[in-house]
């Protein structure tokens, strides 16, 4: 496991404390957990995964998707660009595309995203980063 | 493209082969009688180098599709068995592609899949632990590393042969060529696509595709598709996500009237021109005929359109057991093949 990396090289020290005491990783988690994800819900409508893309696709949830969909839309876009399942939201595939135009660091249509960690829901994804993911660091 | 092998499929020899490869879908049963997918697989075999058994598609229930493949594979044809995200998570999916595997299934087709919401029963759970792209590399990785996820040893491991669909016609229209490669990269080893019914949007990607090398890398077969009535070019245009029929299409059905045998006539005579336009398209490498619960369109069509499996049929049973064995090219000279030889 690795830091993951998108995060400075800085903060590595502190993914190695992380990675090595999980008990500081546990309780940092649960003081950090609640005021990161509420901000997160609240400006991004994220869905707390804890292992968060928002930064490679314009900061919008892909986790919004029906079908939680990570690695590119499934066939099912309506030609107005709506999603088949909510009729009255824009694919969110669409809405990164475009949102993400303006940012750099646009990987997500090339590379592929590992399957999420299901036990890292709820968590904080910003430490997850910084001690780095079995998805994202490759154990 | 792929390395040479000895002890491939029918489907993945034909392939292979170079020659323009045909493959159909049939519908999997409503009812616990083997004889109904039989009485279907017997009106295709004969046209086709492996079927398609479709897995719940719409989110509407049926048979198993693990269940029919197995029943196609007594019957000597060789399926390709469609697996979807929908209902499953990786574990469940890893169990049934080991499954396949001691069934004789090797073909497996990787789709999200529909979601139920569109279905009979929508108020069911969506799984969608994984995706596609995943569901490739998952297969990938029991039958090239030996191993499940979790790293603990398959002996021996599944010899599976991945595929995946692609989508044309579904915005965002710009990325979808690159939605292929990403699948390719992650295994893909053939594709179907979705029913083209707009040949030129269909061009345009096999344009992009094209100028991406995908072509060079997997065979791509082009879905086709016969339309049945007008009623139901109006429903996959309006109500079918990702579908796109042309009015143009729908004014022919409307115009070929309510009389049975006319409109099916005609709907079959579209899909002939449809497949003629896309012959002249570079990169296709052959056609999925999806006939939609109308099995006996599949002859018709290939008889029009002179599509022949670029593999003889192996004689049905009780030639069951000669049939199966992988390792024996089917000879070209059977009567069956001299029958479906190019007339030129």
């Amino acid at each position: 496991m690795e830091t993951s990396e998108h995060v400075p090289e800085m903060l590595e020290p502190i993914g190695k404390v992380l990675r090595r005491h999980p008990k500081v990783n546990r309780q940092l988690n649960r003081a950090l957990a609640p005021f990161e994800n509420s901000a997160k819900v609240l400006m991004f409508s994220c869905n707390m995964c804890g292992q968060c893309l928002l930064h490679e696709n314009g900061y919008t949830c892909l986790m919004n998707c029906p079908k939680q969909l990570r690695n590119g839309p499934c066939g099912g876009v309506r030609m107005n660009g709506h999603c088949e399942v909510k009729a009255d939201m824009e694919c969110v595939w669409l809405k990164a595309e475009r949102r993400s135009r303006r940012f750099p660091g646009r990987y997500l249509f090339l590379r592929i995203h590992a399957p999420l960690d299901w036990r890292r829901k709820g968590s904080s994804a910003i430490l997850n980063a910084i001690a780095g993911w079995p998805g994202n660091g490759k154990e | 493209m792929l390395p040479a092998e000895p002890q491939r499929g029918r489907f993945e020899r034909a392939l292979r082969s170079g020659r323009p490869v045909v493959t159909c879908e049939i519908g999997s049963p409503d009812g616990a009688d083997p004889a109904d997918i039989r009485k279907r697989a017997k009106l295709v075999r004969d046209y086709v180098d492996a079927v398609n058994v479709p897995d719940n598609t719409g989110g509407v229930v049926h048979a198993s599709p693990l269940a029919a493949c197995a029943i196609l594979v007594q019957e000597g044809i060789d399926p390709v068995l469609h697996m979807t995200c929908r209902d499953r998570n990786r574990m469940a999916l890893q169990s049934d592609m080991l499954g396949a595997a001691l069934l004789g299934i090797r073909n497996i087709l990787c789709l999200t899949g529909d979601h139920m919401i569109h279905g009979d029963q929508p108020e069911t759970k969506p799984v969608y632990d994984v995706d596609s792209v995943i569901l490739l590399e998952i297969v990938n990785h029991l039958t090239h590393q030996g191993k499940y996820l979790s790293g603990r040893e398959i002996d021996p491991p599944p010899d599976l042969f991945p595929g995946c669909a692609a989508e044309p016609f579904a915005p965002p229209y710009e990325y979808r060529p690159l939605r292929l490669q990403k699948k390719v990269e992650a295994g893909a080893q053939f594709v179907q696509t979705q029913i083209v019914f707009n040949v030129d949007r269909f061009r345009e990607y096999m344009g992009r595709v094209h100028d991406l090398g995908v072509d060079k890398r997997v065979p791509i077969l082009a879905g086709v598709a016969p339309i049945r009535s007008v009623k139901a070019a109006t429903f996959m245009r309006d109500e079918v996500p990702g579908m796109e029929v042309p009015d143009r299409l729908v004014r022919r059905m409307a115009q070929a009237g309510d009389d049975k045998k006319k409109r099916e006539a005609e709907g079959i005579a579209i899909c002939v021109e449809i497949i003629e336009e896309i012959r002249k398209i570079p990169g296709v490498a052959g056609f999925h005929i999806m006939p939609i619960n109308w099995e006996s369109a599949v002859a018709k069509i290939s008889r029009e359109a002179h599509l022949q499996p670029a593999i003889a049929s192996p004689k049905a049973p009780p030639d069951v057991a000669k049939a199966v064995a992988p390792a024996t090219f089917v000879a070209p000279t059977s009567a069956m093949s001299l029958a479906l030889q190019p007339k030129s």
